[in-house]
């Protein structure tokens, strides 16, 4: 494998093969290092990788990965705790999303991941009880400005993110998963009816669900940022619980095509492979745009991608005057 | 990333790109005694870079990046990338260290055991450690002192000594023979001036030492000492360390050990011969 | 509340280190570094694993560790800490 490898499918190869790792010199493994750090995989990337004979160095910030991760899984389940005990007198169940929901699930996605805020699926009849309770309980908004405001709240598929007052942690209450001005509607009760307990009051989506939120969450909710990390999420949830019945799951929502997607394009990043179409092609393209410093390349691509998630989002109205505000945190470089 | 320059300080490797060769010309003139990053492969990356590409040229201004960033962080003009690089250093082990306990202090070492100075900025720490590294002791940072957390011990990061301001003047009197970087007038933080580690410290980076002694000077007041509780140890050094909450119960461990273990006084001092009489009074009597 | 069972966190999820006046707890399930002083160590000791009721904390305290000038308002309140805090626990 060498160097030659110097874009994300160095990362997607070293997740597949493991021991495909053994053969990387010391500039490749530094690319690796970066690139998983940039993806936000280097835990990931750690578990993977235990028990190979790795040089030294790398073991080390390796081990140091899976220690952070563990410790992330601990605060993660915290805060997870918190909003159940906030929410418990309303009798809103606490249905988990992605990384909280894989680590209180100890699924497979979950392990190594890094979670930075917890997200919750609520009834939309019950945002306003919920709301009420997370600022009793000492949660506050993070961004006070009237404009978004007003737009999220008609618009989109969360309330504002929230931020705890002593401890420091977002949570991002979602209704749906989804913005509302999206063309495709999944079906949000649909969602909270078929969720499962996995924890005396800690539930999360059915194993096909949350396959179709992994792949919702990638196309419609973004420009792909973060892709290979939720690719990863969809294979391994592939590997642990199969795809029976998923056809008429993604189907029920509306999402065939991104599930078909994103199926066939975790299997050709992570897995065996498949036939790929030319537009398959352009995502794999733009979701392995990293260098060995880890740095987002290929420019062009991102802003097509960009506007294209946009144009996604929301009626062509209303995308002139919103392309350039940005939501919460600050892409990356 | 057109020019790059690796070193390892201490325990940490970092690997530093940038857009433009003079602030890696200052790097490795500044580091040329320090080794290189084991089997290497850093710990960290920084990155130099222009924020647009035009930027190169045209008023060029060093965006800091890494593996870790500030995102709202302000550029630096170019004749300040050398500052740009140690900043881009010093979060990277801010946000990323997890191996050891960060304790923001300068650490000092005679016959194996270490002095920590810790507080607020402006109290000396840098610059009391600069000045003890001329006269008998090693310096084993300015900056983060490296708590091991199943031994204990503290691990040299010895990197270039940050002298703002009057301690520049101070300093440069203070080590004759000391080898200093450039001059960075008009910094975000006043004058700034490197000072590189002598080569014994250098050469001893990677002996750790046990801790024996907090310090929590005062600059700028009478001659002064009290004891500090092992509790208020606790909540400062808590404070003054970026990762205690990161790492987790190890974190718990090595600090309740250290003000449980290690005696801690503040001192207030007038001027740094001042301190400098304290401290080897103070040492000599535990 | 009188008569709610408020129980001591489970040993092995907490770690104690006394440092003078203070105690330094670091709760193992939040990751989250507690430092407590009087009447809050006293508590969680008297509560212990098989736990107590309001009633029955209050006395102990008075009568183990003369923390009797303490009102029900005031315990209740630190209780309360303590419960937010997941030091403590009821049944």
């Amino acid at each position: 494998m060498g160097g030659a490898v110097k874009d994300g499918w160095l990362l997607a190869r070293a997740l597949r093969t493991p021991g495909n790792t053994l053969a990387l010199d010391s500039e490749g493994w530094t690319a690796l290092i970066a690139m998983a750090r940039a993806e936000q995989m280097i835990g990931t990337l750690a578990y993977r990788l235990e028990g190979l004979r790795l040089p030294e160095t790398v073991a080390r910030i390796l081990a140091d990965a899976r220690t952070s991760a563990e410790q992330g899984r601990i605060a993660a389940l915290w805060e997870a705790e918190a909003a159940r005990r906030a929410l418990a007198p309303l009798g809103v169940p606490l249905v988990l999303l992605k990384g909280t929901a894989f680590v209180a699930a100890r699924l497979r996605a979950g392990e190594g991941r890094s979670i930075g805020d917890l997200d919750i699926l609520v009834p939309r009849t019950q945002l306003d009880a919920v709301e009420a309770a997370l600022l009793e309980a000492g949660w506050e908004w993070v961004k006070p400005d009237p404009y978004d405001d007003a737009y999220y709240r008609q618009w989109m598929h969360e309330l504002p993110p929230l931020i705890h007052r002593e401890r420091d942690r977002m949570i991002d209450v979602h209704h749906t998963i989804l913005p509302l001005t999206a063309r495709i509607a999944p079906d949000a009760e649909g969602l909270l009816a078929a969720s499962v307990e996995v924890a005396p009051g800690l539930f999360v989506l059915s194993p096909n669900d949350m396959l179709v939120h992994a792949a919702a969450h990638l196309f419609a909710d973004g420009d792909l940022a973060g892709g290979m990390r939720n690719l990863w999420d969809v294979q391994c949830l592939v590997e642990q619980f199969g795809t029976r019945g998923l056809d008429d799951r993604a189907a029920h929502h509306g999402l065939s095509r991104e599930v078909a997607r994103a199926l066939r394009l975790a299997a050709a990043l992570y897995g065996e492979g498949t036939a790929l179409n030319a537009a398959d092609r352009l995502y794999l393209r733009r979701l392995t745009a990293r260098d060995g410093w880890g740095r987002a390349t290929r420019p062009v691509m991102r802003l097509g991608f960009y506007v294209r998630s946009h144009w996604l989002r929301m009626p062509p109205a209303m995308l002139a005057r919103h392309l350039w505000t940005k939501w919460r945190k600050a892409p990356k470089s | 990333m057109r020019h790059v320059f690796s070193v390892r300080i201490g325990p940490v490797g970092f690997r530093i790109g940038s857009d433009w060769r003079a602030p890696i010309a200052q790097l490795e003139s500044l580091y040329a005694d320090y080794p290189a990053p084991r089997d290497g492969v850093p710990d960290f990356n920084v990155r130099l870079f222009a924020a647009r590409p035009w930027r190169r040229f045209m008023r060029p201004a060093v965006m800091i990046g890494g593996d870790f960033v500030l995102p709202e962080a302000a550029p630096l003009p170019l004749a300040q990338g050398l500052l740009a690089a140690e900043m881009g250093m010093n979060l990277q082990m801010a946000l990323g260290q997890r191996r050891f306990l960060l304790l923001h202090a300068s650490v000092v070492e005679r016959d194996g055991r270490a002095l920590l100075m810790t507080g607020i900025s402006g109290a000396g720490k840098s610059t009391l450690a600069a000045l003890l590294g001329a006269r008998g002791w090693r310096l084993m940072g300015d900056e983060f002192a490296l708590v091991d957390p199943e031994s204990g011990a503290i691990h040299a990061f010895p990197r270039l000594v940050s002298l703002k301001n009057e301690a520049i003047g101070v300093v440069e009197a203070g080590v004759p023979g000391g080898r200093f970087g450039p001059l960075l007038a008009g910094t975000p933080k006043g004058d700034i001036r490197h000072l590189v580690p002598e080569a014994a410290a250098l050469a001893a980076m990677d002996k750790p030492a046990e801790p024996a002694l907090i310090l929590f000077p005062r600059f700028g007041f009478d001659p002064a000492e009290r004891d500090v509780l092992p509790s208020e140890v606790f909540v400062r050094l808590t404070q003054a360390s970026t990762n205690y909450v990161a790492i987790g119960e190890r974190g718990f461990d090595a600090l309740t050990r250290i003000v449980k273990t290690v005696p801690a006084r503040a001192i207030d001092y007038p001027d740094t011969d001042s301190a400098i009489a304290q401290v080897e009074a103070l040492w000599a009597a535990l | 509340m009188p008569d709610r069972l408020y129980r001591m966190e489970r040993p092995e999820n907490l770690r104690v280190a006394h440092l003078d006046s203070f105690t330094a707890v670091y709760h193992r399930n939040s990751g989250i570094t507690h430092l407590i002083t009087a009447p809050a160590p006293e508590i969680l000791a008297t509560l212990g694993e098989a736990g107590m009721t309001f009633t029955a904390l209050r006395e102990t305290l008075a009568s183990a560790y003369e923390l009797g000038d303490l009102d029900d308002a005031a315990l209740a309140a630190r209780l309360d800490e303590l419960v937010a805090a997941g030091l403590v626990s009821t049944a």
